[in-house]
């Protein structure tokens, strides 16, 4: 038996790495991707005070640390028992908003979008954000630049600093802002929409205009019929910051919404020797292995899933957007909402989708009378023992779960971050690409690209390689036979 | 010009925050592009480890190293990168210090494994299993790396020419550090500390400060903190006065104590030490005029009690290089 491994970040940069087997005949019998870190936040933050959960949580990843940041804060709401006033709440969102701004312009251009902008069989030197500049125009390129330019601004303002933001308190947020300071925002979101919506239509006239894009797309490598999680609000709508847990089957029915507070009635995480993530799944479906169907309790949290799971979107453009990929896609309507898309490929669209309610729910926020507010925190009363905070990352729902002692000292803490719920989902995607792209033991330099646009879709974040400019990940392939002898070797540097 | 210098970025155990303060330079980045040929940066660039090991030593002119050193890959690609580099650059608090990942070496990895993969609270894990160097899985063998027992700073592994604190360090602190190559000036001595300025961030606080009376501290949640006095003299836990100046005093401004990200202020050897000692000659001793030893000793504990975790809090970043740098018990 032959065993091909596929270590995408190579040996150097060890942060991730598929290993692939062959049987006799040269098709692929099994594939493994393994994440061969542990940092270990989750024993180390034992000892610390509660409220150093934004600032010491936030550095588990410096890509999303708005996210790690502000489910480390919502969970300190919990866990002290204070509700923030509505002006925190929003001034909260705000800076969220702006954050799922910068952050899904910074995947749809330099890292998932190049394999549709300039094109998936595009030669891999150009597939990356030069490349995507050189389609669309250098023009746009600073635009792109800016958008994540003015946004860091605004993070930076809010948050304290542009990476690893400090704001986050119980009961509130450490900064107000004036009326000057709105003004710039607001003018920053209404920017923020204008290049939405111009990316949705570029995505439009290169990728749904050209049906080789589309047909990919819909082609049945890259579909799969999972669970799909993500918050809504209290009508069904997408909703990053707060809201209850939605859960849909495959066949686009409810299966369960609850409260965030009660993860741990629906989750479950599984160990297995070869990986240092567990593997979370739905508990009380049950673990059947990777496989796809209703009675597997792998689901999926992404861009797609928030959309799959939500009746509508809560702004009117997105809405618009929203309406037209599900009709284009050819999903119908069943009891008032569209049935799930299972085609892995459309999370790009789905992205692009919340890029523009991100910017829509941005200028509400930034245009609301309450947000100028001075007054944007309550002090707790004392400590519960036990808080947990939620909300949706870019790659997904993100748990922060906190035990405490009586003086609010860490005693436990259990973290689901984006990534680790769709683990599953990602090796399961990396399996059917190599099954349908490798046969009687040839692996042809296609591959390469097919596979790695399987999990690039999920925006993964243990491979903080594919999060960077430009985004363009080396590969590695080495064919070995049974007593490990290297038989052919494809790199794609 | 001639040919570019080459530079080069390299993550070892990293958040990518420090990859991503590169990405924050902007249009800089630009300039980066005219003037130096970025030869090794695995987010940016695809060059592979063979091409640096095929390098001559020394070919690399500068290569700014972030991450901590946690496993053994982590530790190959520091020695690898120093033989390759002119000037090799602890970049971020993780290189520097040990950075937050650090506060790892307050436990053992089985006590990582034991919490992480058995006693979790939402794990399944009835055979109790972990995660292994080698398994045999039905169609052959899966290998992992091993974890250390003890999170280092770069320095720890190899010889270090400088510094740049911060986590990850502000954006502008980089450009300043590449405008000044460019310029070609005069190489600070060895061991410098380069981007920042020699002071510490309570010079570059805009907050009012007063001579300080401590009475009481307090927790960040307890208050909200006036917002233009200094916000230790309100009995907020501010590492300001022991730590390196440089990113202009951002979290005071927002009215958050500053934490301590940019590690020793000059001069200093130890962060914890420094405000521990600080704060011996802040807290008010005014009411311990007359009093007996065991009232003293009493009143200090009754104040420092508000400070519930010393370790974490004055070594948040830097636990890797503190005088006791891992739990020994
Ligand atoms: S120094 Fe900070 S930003 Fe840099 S890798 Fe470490 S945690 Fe991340
Ligand atoms: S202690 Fe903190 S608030 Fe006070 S001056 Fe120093 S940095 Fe500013
Ligand atoms: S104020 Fe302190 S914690 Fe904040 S960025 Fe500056 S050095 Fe880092």
């Amino acid at each position: 038996m032959k065993k091909v491994t596929i270590d995408p970040i190579s040996r150097l940069e060890g942060h991730g790495k598929i290993e692939i087997f062959l049987d006799d005949d040269g098709n692929v019998e099994n594939a493994y991707l393994q994440i061969p870190e542990l940092r270990g936040f989750e024993q180390f933050v034992v000892g610390r005070p509660a409220e150093d959960m934004p600032v010491i949580t936030n550095r588990i990843c410096g890509v999303c640390p708005e996210a790690h940041h502000m489910a480390a804060t919502k969970a300190l709401d919990d866990l002290f028992q204070v509700v923030p006033n509505s002006a925190a709440k929003k001034l909260r969102e705000l800076f969220y908003s702006s954050f799922f701004v910068t952050d899904h312009t910074t995947h749809f251009y330099a890292l998932g979008g190049p394999d549709f902008i300039v094109g998936p069989d595009a030669p891999a030197g150009e597939r990356n954000i030069l490349g995507v500049i050189r389609k669309v125009g250098v023009d746009i390129g600073k635009q792109v630049i800016a958008c994540r330019q003015r946004n860091h601004e605004v993070i930076k303002l809010l948050g304290g600093r542009g990476i690893h933001p400090a704001a986050g308190l119980p009961g509130g947020w450490s900064k107000a802002i004036n009326e000057e300071e709105r003004q710039g925002i607001e003018k920053t979101a209404r920017a923020n929409i204008e290049f939405a919506l111009f990316t949705l239509k570029a995505f439009d006239e290169i990728v749904l205009k050209n049906s080789v894009y589309l047909d990919l797309i819909t082609s049945d490598t890259y579909r799969h019929e999972t669970y799909y999680m993500g918050l809504v609000d209290n009508s069904n709508r997408v909703n990053f910051y707060d809201g209850m847990l939605r859960i849909v089957a495959p066949n686009g029915q409810e299966y369960v919404k609850y409260h965030p507070c009660d993860y741990r009635q629906h989750i479950a995480e599984i160990v297995m020797t070869w990986t240092y993530l567990k593997f979370p799944y739905l508990k009380n479906i049950g673990w059947k292995g990777f496989v796809d169907g209703a009675s597997s309790g792998v689901y999926c949290a992404t861009p797609l899933s928030r959309l799959n799971v939500a009746d509508s979107m809560a702004t009117p453009l997105a809405q618009e957007h929203f309406e037209k990929m599900y009709e284009t896609l050819g999903s119908k309507k069943v009891n008032g909402r569209y049935l799930p898309i299972h085609f892995r490929l459309a999370t790009h669209w789905a992205r692009l989708i919340e890029l523009l309610y991100a910017a829509e729910r941005m200028l509400e926020l930034a245009t609301d009378e309450e947000i100028t507010c001075p007054d944007v925190r309550v002090i707790p009363s004392g400590v519960k023992g036990e808080g947990i905070g939620c909300v949706e990352a870019p790659r997904g729902t993100l748990t922060h779960h906190y035990l405490t002692d009586e003086r609010g000292i860490v005693a436990k803490a259990n973290l689901i971050v984006g990534t680790t719920n769709n683990y599953a989902p990602i090796a399961m995607s990396i399996k059917k690409a190599a099954q349908k792209f490798i046969h009687n033991g040839i692996v042809d330099e296609g591959l390469l690209n097919k596979v790695e646009m399987a999990f690039r879709l999920y925006d993964p974040c243990f491979s903080c390689a594919t999060h960077n400019l430009p985004g363009k990940m080396p590969l590695h392939i080495a064919l070995k036979n049974n007593s490990g002898q290297l038989l052919q070797e494809i790199r794609r540097d | 010009m001639g040919i570019k210098p080459k530079i080069a970025m390299y993550w070892a155990s990293s958040c990518g925050g420090c990859e991503i303060s590169l990405a924050n330079i902007h249009d800089k980045l630009l300039d980066v592009e005219a003037n130096f040929n970025l030869i090794f940066c695995p987010c940016l660039v695809d060059t592979k480890l063979h091409d640096i090991e095929q390098m001559s030593d020394k070919d690399i002119f500068i290569t700014f190293f972030n991450g901590a050193i946690r496993n053994s890959d982590n530790e190959e690609m520091a020695q690898l990168l120093r033989k390759k580099s002119r000037i090799l650059i602890a970049y971020g608090a993780c290189s520097k210090d040990g950075g937050i990942p650090s506060l790892s070496n307050l436990y053992s990895t089985e006590e990582h494994f034991k919490n992480i993969y058995m006693d979790n609270l939402t794990v399944d894990n009835p055979f109790r299993v972990t995660p292994k160097i080698y398994t045999n899985v039905e169609e052959g063998q899966l290998t992992l790396p091993a974890l250390y027992e003890t999170v280092r700073s770069l320095d720890q592994v190899v010889d270090v020419d400088y510094y740049m604190p911060g986590c990850p360090p502000e954006p502008e602190q980089l450009i300043n550090v590449l405008d000044f190559i460019l310029s070609g000036g005069a190489l600070p001595p060895k061991g410098s500390r380069i981007g920042v300025g020699k002071t510490t961030v309570c010079e570059e606080c805009k907050r009012i400060k007063h001579d300080k009376k401590i009475k009481k501290f307090c927790r960040t949640w307890e208050i909200i903190p006036d917002k233009k006095t200094c916000l230790l003299e309100q009995g907020l836990i501010c590492m300001g006065i022991a730590t390196s100046g440089g990113c202009g005093g951002l979290c005071p401004e927002v009215n958050m104590p500053c934490i301590g990200c940019y590690g020793a202020a000059e001069g200093v050897e130890d962060q914890g030490a420094k405000m521990i000692s600080a704060l011996g000659s802040i807290i008010d001793i005014e009411p311990l005029k007359g009093m007996s030893e065991d009232k003293i000793t009493e009143y200090i504990r009754n104040i420092l009690k508000d400070i519930p975790d010393c370790a974490g809090t004055f070594y948040k970043f830097g636990m890797a290089k503190a005088m006791v740098n891992r739990r020994v018990k």
